[in-house]
């Protein structure tokens, strides 16, 4: 058989080393190895999963009350009682932001959630169904995307506080309203990218030849077609985090958001900027929290971009 | 050109009814009844309470409800204020020159950032200057504008006392001096929001000069003879500013949001402050008609993104 080309290596036994590598080496795998290429991603995630850590457990080992006053602490800098200082009324910093973290950083992720599902949903249902299904849908799409977004959340919040908060009590109720309004406005892009993917993928030949060994089209769909276009999707996720942290912290700096008995970072700012010139360390570690949270996030999503998605989607 | 004029002024009209709508719906489905406290007052008989409904038309079908808003909000008919008991639309009147005076100057100062940066890194890619200013634009980026405010603040106002940080529409002085105050306590505001969409912008350029550099064309522009210079400004940043339009004006929106924040942060009496202090204060005209002009501007840049687009790329407009 000297000279003959095999139709495949595996046709007669015969196994090249660089296949069997290329076999044990999953697509998560590569673009894992890619991704820590990234220094400053990897050092995003590093600062990120700190930031986690220290506000999921930070509580548990720091057990001062959030709301625990004392007027003869007020607007104290620094020390080793009060690592971060304290408030215009005694109350420990340190202990606020680690509280506030966890609904920051709750309201980025559920508000991800939402417009990622929202996105993938109304990008899928475009995508997949042609003709004027899609022209309708990308229409809303467009509408959407031409609100002014604080504006209407303002106006969404000034409406529906009152009615959220009776039902289902203060923090819930604004928890709620926040992330559904701050996700509701944020699905556009994913649903644009995701229909984008479905238009390019569905003409591909394995997906022909699932449709033609007689798969069904949510098979087609959910088997093949979304897990093949999860990459921009994961993407655009991790930014819509940064976003709606961004958006969260906005709308309690403008003290619309959470109430003044839920410090998260955005609140903290929002009641410490009228006291910047004797109490500066209030402003700037919540400041420096929302900072930090999200340029990791970007870092991370710089480096999920390379590793996921060469072609630079937007 | 003057049919692609046509179509983008024709696609204006859905687009405001679109958002009259998506704003209609949002007041009409929020729980809360303006007659509410004559329902708990018992000095008022139900009778009263029904033919004061019947009369503001409560009890109408919605859609002609929506009929009757639109047509009034279209009329310039925008009700009275609650809390400064004046007309809407002469508030509004009052307070946008100075939104439109910090928004135009920190667009200006965006565009005369980004370009030359964006073009300057993309023609010197991985190069130290590169690397700085992807580094700034990135960090510009995800600092939120309230961050950037108060650390302007902080340093410029209270550390170095150089600048006022509370904007006053009713300056004294007059003459050189009023020019002078005017422009000092426009400075901070208009950097915030001016470097807020400068970050993205640079990005924006320098990867969309970058996909413009490596073409033929542009081989065959530099091998005519012509100077660098002129390769770049004429051959390389037209067509490069083609996507960067279209990036630029769908981001644009965002920049309303910045604008209401800033005025916040350095008490800029522009529409922003005053829907903030309208929602304190439950004043519900002032809020649907400062959401309604706001929403009309984005409406209004999205025009203006398409017919720029037009003139960018002939190819768009004949079709």
């Amino acid at each position: 058989m000297a000279g003959s080309t095999p139709a495949s290596p595996t046709a007669d036994g015969v196994r090249f080393p660089g296949v069997l590598r290329a076999r044990s080496n999953s697509p998560w795998a590569e673009a894992w190895r890619r991704f820590k290429r990234h220094r400053l991603a990897m050092a995003g995630a590093v600062i990120l999963a700190l930031i986690m850590l220290l506000v999921l457990f930070g509580p548990l080992l720091w057990t001062v009350a959030i709301n625990e006053i004392d007027f003869t602490a007020r607007l104290k800098g620094p020390s080793w009682r009060h690592p971060f200082g304290t408030d215009d009324l005694g109350q420990d910093v340190f202990a606020r932001m680690l509280y506030g973290g966890r609904i920051s950083l709750a309201v980025g992720f559920a508000a991800m959630l939402i417009a990622v599902g929202v996105g993938t949903l109304v990008g899928a249902i475009a995508g997949i169904s042609r003709g004027r299904v899609d022209a309708v849908l990308m229409w809303f799409t467009a509408l959407f995307l031409s609100l002014p977004q604080l504006p209407l959340l303002l106006l969404i919040i000034y409406l529906f506080r009152d009615a959220l908060k009776s039902i289902a009590g203060p923090e819930v109720g604004m928890f709620v309203l926040i992330v559904a309004v701050i996700g509701g406005f944020r699905w556009m892009p994913v649903a644009r990218l995701v229909r984008a993917q479905f238009f390019s993928l569905r003409e591909k030949e394995f997906v022909e030849a699932a449709r033609a060994l007689g798969a069904t089209t949510t098979r087609t769909v959910t088997r093949h077609i979304l897990p093949n276009s999860l990459g921009p999707v994961i993407v655009a996720g991790t930014i819509d985090v940064a976003a709606a942290i961004i958006a969260e912290s906005t709308l309690s700096f403008l003290g619309l958001g959470f109430p003044p008995d839920i410090p998260t970072w955005g609140r903290l700012l929002f009641d410490a900027k009228d006291y910047m010139d004797i109490a500066t360390h209030w402003a700037l570690f919540p400041g420096a929290a929302i900072f930090l949270t999200v340029l990791s996030i970007t870092y991370i999503g710089d480096g999920l971009r390379d590793a996921l998605d060469p072609r630079q989607v937007l | 050109m003057s049919r692609y004029l046509l179509k983008s002024l024709l696609y204006v009209i859905p687009s405001v009814i679109g958002i009259s709508i998506v704003l209609f719906t949002v007041l009409a489905l929020a729980p809360g009844d303006p007659f509410e406290e004559l329902a708990t007052n018992p000095a008022i008989p139900a009778e009263v309470r029904a033919n004061l409904r019947a009369k503001f038309g409560l009890d109408d079908p919605i859609a002609l409800r929506y009929v009757r808003w639109f047509g009034a909000m279209v009329q310039g008919d925008w009700g009275f204020s609650f809390a400064s008991r004046i007309n809407v639309d002469t508030l509004i009147l009052q307070r946008i020159p100075v939104t439109f005076f910090v928004i135009g100057s920190s667009l200006l100062l965006a565009f005369l950032v980004a370009l030359p940066v964006g073009v300057l890194a993309a023609t010197r890619p991985y190069s130290l200057f590169d690397q700085v200013a992807s580094t700034l634009a990135l960090m510009g980026f995800a600092l939120p504008t309230f961050c950037t405010g108060l650390l302007l603040i902080l340093v410029f106002s209270i550390a170095l006392d150089w600048l006022p940080f509370v904007y006053r529409a009713d300056i004294s002085a007059t003459g050189w001096r009023w020019y002078w105050e005017h422009f000092r306590q426009a400075i901070m505001p208009v950097a915030v929001l001016g470097f807020f969409q400068g970050a993205s912008w640079t990005r924006y350029v320098r990867s969309a000069v970058l996909d413009v550099i490596r073409l033929d064309y542009v081989t065959t522009a530099r091998s005519k003879g012509l100077a660098e210079r002129v390769v770049v400004v004429k051959h390389v940043v037209r067509n490069a500013m083609i996507p960067v339009v279209t990036l630029v004006g769908l981001q644009l929106p965002a920049i309303f949001g910045g604008a209401i924040v800033t005025e916040q942060i350095f008490r800029v009496p522009g529409i922003g402050s005053l829907l903030i202090s309208a929602i304190l204060a439950n004043d519900t005209p002032v809020i649907m008609a400062v959401t309604f002009v706001l929403s009309c501007l984005v409406i209004l840049i999205n025009l203006l993104t398409d017919i720029l687009y037009g003139w960018l790329d002939p190819r768009i407009s004949y079709r």
